[in-house]
């Protein structure tokens, strides 16, 4: 099973033509994606070669989706156009087929643009955004699996511990603490940084609880906004799934934006020591420390009776 | 990123948001002068930095830290109070609640005329994360910390969330401004003022706008009495305007100088400077040192593309705090090879001549040839295995914590 991406999904790649679009189509060529092409306006009707292969390029995601019956789309857009591109592949997967995953990875989207295309893609239930500002989503298989966006597929292996987090490289910390424990993946999600996203914590927790494959969680936040104290109340309702928590800032000053844009203790809210403490009032076992998520993990999964 | 209030006042105004007559001035007799341009009795003698709670701060001499003045913006009566004031204000030193101890050196100054009120709102318009939508904030309690307001008084906030779809709606505005008590008059001309605010807001792409106090006057005209501007730096590459309006003097030199080489770098007060790839990575790095006892002297984000260049301006803007005393490296090559990473350690050490201990914790893609290039260095490198050894180490070799 895994979340929201099989491990054989249909990608396409918005921006396939670009620097940063090829080189990412590319890896996740090599990883064992199932890619079937891009779009990059006035450029259909070429093709690009990824890993010696040839892959059709279209202007527009209609077209794209239409010819390829794509499951999801990553893209890899400039800032000044990413949000555009999100409400393109929203309505294009709305239309031709009802649903679909648009995995954003830019990164400095205006946040108003985002405002407007997270109301865009609200408004067409079947499909989901992730990010933007985000490493993207993976759902590693047994060999190759579906790797949607810029994480080195190689760390990962197929298991039943589901990953959020708000942080790209952080996940990868995550991801190599389970495989210390050698515990896989069910699906690794990088909702991302921005204060405006798409999918947040709680539809990836309810999305994980409600998975077969996916037996724990691990759930990495930062400091800004309280997102992590709303999802781990809600955990404490309905997750049954042993959770296993880290939030990073706990030394940020105040007023200060730490790399992320929506990473900013703003009037004294959404401390790191806040966050922590909705994690623990939820029965989340936390790690002080990203380097010891595999001991805690591994002490969460003989306490529930999984290892 | 944030703009002064002669400003914000000056971007409501082209919006068609009521204000004050005022002049932006930067010395005594500019000061002098606008007074008598106004022609008003009264006028207020505004400092212009980028803090709040400049009305209850304190004016020092920048260099001996003598008392000067208490209160950063005054009300002057004649030509000679505002010459005083002036004085008093310009390149002096202001400490409010937000500036911390070294306050900041006061270069501009605004000079205002004055108006009848009758009574101080509260507004403010701003990106709410939770709902992923513009919420706009009053109270009928204007000029007073609206978080201690928020805290004692929850009900009267009033908030009104805008439908990023439908737009400020006509009903939004008439709702908002009878909870404020406003009527007649006053209640046109707020939802005047409001949708003139929202357009502002909307288009130039502001992070927040609050007007504290925003005011009724005795002949029910609404007035932007003061006004803190901040723009989502996101969208600086569609307001070609904001290099005018940016002014370096408040923001650290090196944060801008990082920024520019692609580097997110927020200096702090600890001894270790630490480099890292990614924010999330690089907020936990700076949490485990303090963990084991250490303290971090910076935030650094070299992005996940980082070449051998960047990482020699990234050790060169560590460098540059003299209170750093050793380095930890901290690594998760994803897209950046561990490979390049060593390299560029290696090259920025020799070029700087670092005399400082460091430690290098690599993992993730290429991560053995990486390791092997520090190892067979003569460099005075020290190799993690992860996180915590990093950070354990780094402390150590400073010889503990501060």
């Amino acid at each position: 099973m895994a979340i929201w991406i099989e491990e054989d999904a249909k990608v396409l790649v918005q921006g396939i033509t670009g620097k940063q679009g090829m080189f990412h189509a590319d890896k996740m060529v090599e990883y064992g994606t199932h890619i079937v092409g891009g779009c990059t306006p006035g450029k259909g009707g070429q093709t690009v070669e990824l890993q010696g292969k040839p892959f059709p390029v279209w202007d527009s995601m209609f077209d794209a989706i239409e010819a390829t019956d794509a499951d999801a789309t990553v893209i890899y857009v400039p800032p000044p156009f990413a949000a555009e591109a999100i409400m393109e592949a929203a309505d294009a997967f709305d239309t031709v087929k009802g649903e679909g995953v648009v995995v954003c990875i830019t990164e400095g989207i205006p946040t108003l643009d985002m405002v407007k295309a997270v109301a865009f893609v609200e408004n067409r239930p079947g499909v989901r955004l992730i990010g933007p500002n985000c490493p993207g989503i993976i759902t590693p298989g047994e060999s190759g699996g579906a790797k949607i966006g810029i994480m080195p597929g190689h760390i990962h292996a197929k298991g039943r511990i589901g990953i959020v987090s708000k942080s790209g490289t952080l996940t990868y910390e995550a991801v190599a603490q389970t495989m210390s424990i050698d515990e896989g993946q069910s699906t690794c999600v990088g909702i991302g940084g921005d204060p405006v996203n798409g999918t947040g914590f709680i539809e990836c927790l309810a999305a994980f609880q409600a998975d077969p494959q996916t037996e724990a969680i691990v759930m990495i936040g930062e400091i800004g906004g309280n997102a992590e104290q709303e999802a781990a109340a809600w955990a404490a309702e309905n997750v049954t799934k042993p959770i296993v928590g880290f939030v990073a800032g706990a030394t940020a000053p105040p007023g200060k934006r730490m790399g992320h844009a929506g990473a900013i203790i703003s009037g004294g809210k959404g401390t790191a020591e806040e966050k922590f403490a909705a994690f623990e009032a939820a029965g989340i076992a936390c790690a002080k420390d990203p380097s010891e998520l595999g001991a805690v993990l591994l002490e969460a999964l003989k306490a529930a009776g999984l290892r | 990123m944030n703009i002064h209030e002669y400003q914000g006042k000056a971007l409501l105004k082209a919006n068609g948001v009521p204000v004050l007559e005022g002049v932006h001035c930067t010395n005594v007799e500019a000061a002098v002068a606008a007074y008598d341009h106004l022609g008003s009795k009264v006028v207020a003698v505004k400092s212009q930095i980028h803090a709040g709670g400049r009305g209850k701060g304190t004016l020092y001499h920048p260099e001996t830290r003598a008392h000067v003045m208490d209160g950063g913006v005054k009300i002057a009566f004649s030509k000679e109070e505002v010459t005083t004031y002036a004085e008093n204000i310009l390149g002096n030193l202001l400490v409010t609640i937000q500036t911390g101890e070294e306050g900041k050196i006061v270069n501009n100054l605004y000079v205002e005329a004055g108006c009848d009120i009758a009574h101080e709102y509260y507004l403010a318009i701003l990106v709410d994360r939770e709902n992923k939508s513009v919420l706009i904030m009053a109270s009928t309690e204007g000029g007073m910390d609206i978080e201690h307001v928020a805290e004692t008084t929850p009900e009267k906030i009033h908030k009104i969330s805008v439908d990023p779809n439908a737009g400020l709606l006509g009903y939004q505005k008439r709702d908002l401004g009878l909870a404020l008590g406003l009527t007649g008059a006053a209640h046109k001309a707020f939802a005047k003022a409001l949708t003139s605010m929202y357009g502002m807001f909307v288009s130039s792409d502001c992070a927040m706008l609050e007007i504290n106090p925003l005011v009724r006057t005795a002949d029910d005209e609404i007035v932007a009495l003061d006004a803190k501007v901040s723009f989502d730096e996101n969208a600086e590459f569609r307001h070609k305007t904001w290099d005018d309006l940016r002014d370096l003097s408040e923001e650290e030199d090196v944060e801008i100088r990082a920024k520019e080489t692609g580097l997110s770098y927020v200096k702090l007060d600890g001894n270790i400077g630490c480099l890292v790839n990614g924010a999330g990575l690089a907020m936990a790095t700076m949490d485990v040192i303090k963990l084991y006892g250490g303290e971090p002297a910076n935030f650094l984000d070299v992005g996940g593309g980082a070449n051998e260049e960047q990482v020699k301006t990234a050790f060169s803007i560590i460098l540059e705090d003299p209170n750093v005393k050793g380095i930890l490296v901290n690594i998760f090559g994803g897209i950046m090879r561990c490979d390049i990473i060593a390299r560029g350690v290696i090259a920025a050490t020799e070029a700087l001549s670092l005399d400082v201990p460091l430690v290098v914790r690599l993992a993730g893609t290429n991560v053995d040839e990486g390791k092997a290039i520090l190892a067979q260095s003569t460099l005075n490198i020290h190799p993690a295995d992860d996180l915590a050894d990093g950070a354990q180490k780094i402390v150590e070799l400073i010889g503990g914590g501060n």
